[in-house]
């Protein structure tokens, strides 16, 4: 690049030459329009974020009974208002990887059984009192507490013992378990000035935002924090807001109209309407989560694997993420966990719709008449659909499937883990072994396609103390297969987030692990001046 | 004023408490007999056993129906609607706002729909079965035909998304400057004109219609008093009774049945907040929001019943 150009391209970046300008000159200088643009927004980025202003984003996911507390947080609006005034002992990063917060270094004891959290000096709180290893120990107390509500009560159910002694808190474990500091990375485990115990409500940690205003089910808000202990790195704008649109299109109008900078949950049917609009940028991530239709294992007619088999191969994949997410997913492969997760085993072979042998199966199982299956719109947008063109694909290989669909309301205290053959959804977890433990091991309260293998259940546990990662993924792959030939979970598809982000609006960063960059779309993005 | 309409008056409300009591019963049986309870509903698919068991025993959700039902009455008698199973806030604080927004955005809504439908009315009278009164006629019915939630995402379409007049969203917060507190619920409220516009326009023009044809109209027409003077002096004053009745029924709509509106603008209205908390089966909240929306209809009502009875004399000197 001449030096002209470069010298011009910042210009624009500082905003003393105009953008019209700039192009002018470049074709002066004999450059096609299309690079001169490139190298605009190359020297946008490289002029850094934008300080200041207000950032706005229009959410789904919000009721006026929410409350602060981040361990009952269960909504997107609460879990991306949390990541903004919230901070954790650690966090995932869009590739997989841990990144230290509050936690400056984790190790463990060889057998993975004791671990030992350096708290990091001098993180101030909200309120200006500093941030100390009681309260983390205060913190995972009052979630890992029998009475607790707390969302994170299960995977803290692990833990033996925990003191805090100088700087450092000291965590032992029943059992041993390499993936110990993924589960601190649980959203729920915010950090709060003696664990939130005086005041769960508060609003106060130690993120990049202060919590100003608190109308549950309506609209959030908070200014920078002066004293935020990664400065800069985080949270650009000076004040941000989330606006609470359960309604699809008024969240889409919104985003048109530019009264929210950003939205969540563009539905798959509107994208490509969506994409159209000038300014408007779709951000869509494959995540973790998926649709599973769940069959309980223990229970006639799926207590026979041939019945089983034969209905994972009686279901046409493609056709359903084609028709049901419109493309904006993933086909699934009758396991839980994808490659969105650390140590996947990708060498699997892929389960394909075969009618052919899906209705030898079916012969070979013995079973005759039809097979009810429970549905309803809330298992997951589109779940009635999903069963009906399942009952088709099961029809050409000789399967009659009997769709019932259930009223919403109750679906999943009546009907998910209650009822044989059911539609329901999985929002994924932080590692592989956390998402067997929850749902598919003998003793799991979740174990909704009742799945009690004795064996299975000793490899989950082995995999989940071994600490030399080549090995744990060998032991991975074991795991996946049983599931895979032998479980009762049948999956089409795995979703993807689908956000849009409208004009002006840069420095967005996909996470595959939750939508709106993983909850850090307010504090990550930045207002073009 | 003499004491027969005193005694009307007191039996109307004392009939009207009594109405509020059969309605809180029905509404607490109501609440009953949704699937699921409350600690699976707030817990959702996240919930555990113990999570469920916890929760059940911390809301007093063991106890019988009826016993929950008398506490929660006797709290109500003393100004105390009690707290929101599912946030744990008080009632009456977090009712208190949005109550106010929603009659806000009903009484905007009103001031412009009321003068206008009679208006309208009164046109379409005088011009009857011309063009004008058919044109009247059936933009109002057409208005009123379709859906409001059609109605409004086509205001929002044009006014918000297209020409960027209006803000789509209608998020009102305390102090905000009353300029943009109106530009804010422009679109609602025009929503909502449309929707009860025509059926206050048409009683209008039907009652007074009806007047029209009796004798002494016909002698107004003969002394050769002017079309306008004799709606307004002779048929309006004697058609009050079935207008007034149908404005009262359009008001109380405008502040019970905007659930489909404030969701589409996103109102912080009564409306959503009472969606949110049935889905949650949060049964205090659902109650006191339903005994609110009860009363505001019962008293509307007996209002237009009052008015009706004080605007015809043979109603206020019986025999």
């Amino acid at each position: 690049m001449s030096n002209e150009l470069e010298f011009l391209s910042r210009r624009v970046a500082t905003g003393k030459l105009s953008r019209r300008d700039f192009l002018g000159r470049a074709a002066a200088l004999g450059v096609s329009a299309a690079f001169a643009n490139t190298l605009l927004s190359d020297a946008a980025l490289a002029e850094g974020p934008v300080k200041g202003g207000v950032l706005k984003a229009g959410l789904q996911g919000g009721e006026s009974s929410n409350v602060l507390d981040p361990a009952l947080n269960l909504s997107q609006v609460n879990f991306s208002f949390g990541k903004a005034w919230g901070e954790l002992l650690v966090e995932l990063n869009p590739d997989g990887s841990l990144e230290n917060r509050i936690a400056e270094d984790i190790g463990s004891s060889d057998d993975a059984k004791v671990w030992t959290m350096k708290i990091r000096k001098g993180i101030e709180f909200h309120d200006g009192k500093t941030v100390s290893a009681e309260d983390v120990v205060a913190t995972l107390e009052r979630h890992s507490d029998e009475k607790s509500k707390s969302a994170a009560l299960g995977i803290l159910q692990g833990i033996d013992s925990m003191k805090a002694s100088g700087d450092e808190v000291v965590i032992s474990l029943k059992d041993p378990n390499a993936d110990f500091p993924y589960l601190m990375a649980d959203y729920h485990l915010v950090i709060q000035p003696n664990g939130g115990k005086d005041n769960p409500n508060a609003g106060i940690s130690a993120g990049p935002y202060k919590v100003t205003i608190d109308e549950p089910g309506v609209r959030y808000g908070g200014e920078k924090f002066a004293n935020y202990w990664q400065g800069d790195k985080l949270g650009h704008a000076a004040q941000i807001e989330i606006v609470v649109i359960n309604d699809a299109t008024a969240r889409t109008a919104a985003l048109q109209g530019g009264q929210v900078n950003m939205i969540n949950r563009v539905e798959p049917k509107v994208v490509d309407l969506v994409k159209r609009v000038p300014g408007v940028t779709i951000q869509n991530v494959s995540g973790r989560g998926f649709y599973p239709f769940n069959m309980f294992c223990d229970t006639a007619p799926f207590d026979n694997n041939d019945l089983r088999m034969a209905l994972k191969l009686a279901m046409d994949r493609e056709e359903l993420l084609d028709k049901i997410l419109r493309g904006y997913g993933k086909v699934g492969n009758d396991i839980p966990v994808n490659e969105a997760y650390p140590l996947f085993p990708d060498d699997l072979e892929q389960r394909k719709f075969d009618p052919e042998k899906a209705a030898e199966f079916y012969k070979k199982s013995g079973h005759s008449g039809s097979i009810l299956l429970r549905t309803s719109d809330v298992a997951f947008p589109g779940a009635v659909d999903a069963a009906q063109l399942y009952q088709q694909s099961c029809a050409k290989a000789g399967i009659q499937i009997e769709i019932k669909r259930e009223p919403g309301d109750g679906y999943w205290s009546e009907v998910w883990n209650k009822q044989p053959f059911s539609l329901s959804y999985w929002g994924g977890r932080a590692t592989q072994d956390q998402m067997y433990s929850t749902a598919y091991v003998s003793g799991a309260d979740w174990n909704d396609t009742r799945f009690k293998r004795p064996d299975f259940d000793k490899m989950v546990l082995t995999a989940r103390g071994e600490l030399d990662q080549d090995k744990r993924k060998g032991m991975y792959r074991d795991i996946a297969m049983v599931m895979r030939d032998e479980g009762g979970l049948l999956v089409p598809f795995f979703n993807q987030y689908i956000d849009a982000s409208g004009k002006g609006v840069q420095g967005w960063v996909n996470n595959p692990a939750q939508e709106m960059c993983g909850g850090y779309a307010l504090s990550l993005c930045w207002l073009e001046a | 004023m003499s004491s027969p309409i005193l005694k009307l008056v007191a039996q109307r409300v004392a009939l009207g408490i009594l109405l509020l009591l059969a309605v809180s019963v029905l509404i607490f049986a109501g609440t009953q007999v949704l699937p699921g309870d409350v600690a699976q509903s707030i817990l959702g698919q996240a919930a555990t056993p113990e999570s469920l068991a916890n929760l059940r025993a911390e809301l007093g959700l063991n106890d019988p129906a009826y016993i929950r039902y008398f506490r929660w009455l006797g709290g109500v008698m003393t100004g105390d609607l009690g707290t929101a199973l599912s946030s744990g806030q008080d009632i009456a604080t977090s009712i208190g706002g949005r109550l106010w927004n929603t009659l806000f955005l009903a009484f905007c809504a009103a001031l412009i729909s009321v003068p206008l439908a009679i208006l309208l009315g009164l046109l379409a009278v005088r011009y009857r079965n011309g063009w004008v009164d058919k044109l009247i006629s059936g933009l109002a019915l057409a208005s009123t035909s379709f859906p409001e939630f059609f109605i409004g995402y086509l205001l929002v379409y044009f006014f918000a998304v297209q020409w960027q007049i209006f803000p789509g969203i209608s998020t009102v917060y305390d102090g905000m400057p009353f300029l943009e507190r109106m530009q804010a619920i422009a679109l609602p409220a025009a929503a909502l004109t449309l929707v009860v516009l025509a059926q206050m326009m048409r009683m209008t023009r039907a009652a007074i219609l009806n007047v029209m044809q009796s004798a002494y109209v016909e002698t107004a027409e003969l002394k050769g008093l002017s079309a306008f003077s004799i709606i307004r002096k002779h048929a309006l004053p004697n058609a009050v009774a079935p207008i007034i009745n149908v404005v009262m029924l359009n008001l109380a709509y405008l502040i019970v049945g905007v659930v489909v509106v404030e969701v589409i603008f996103v109102y912080p209205g009564m409306g959503q907040y009472l969606v949110d908390h049935v889905s949650k089966r949060d049964v205090p909240v659902v109650q006191a929001v339903g005994l609110i929306f009860a009363a505001v209809y019962i008293a509307l009502n007996i209002v237009a019943d009052i008015a009706s009875i004080v605007a015809n004399p043979r109603l206020r000197h019986p025999k």
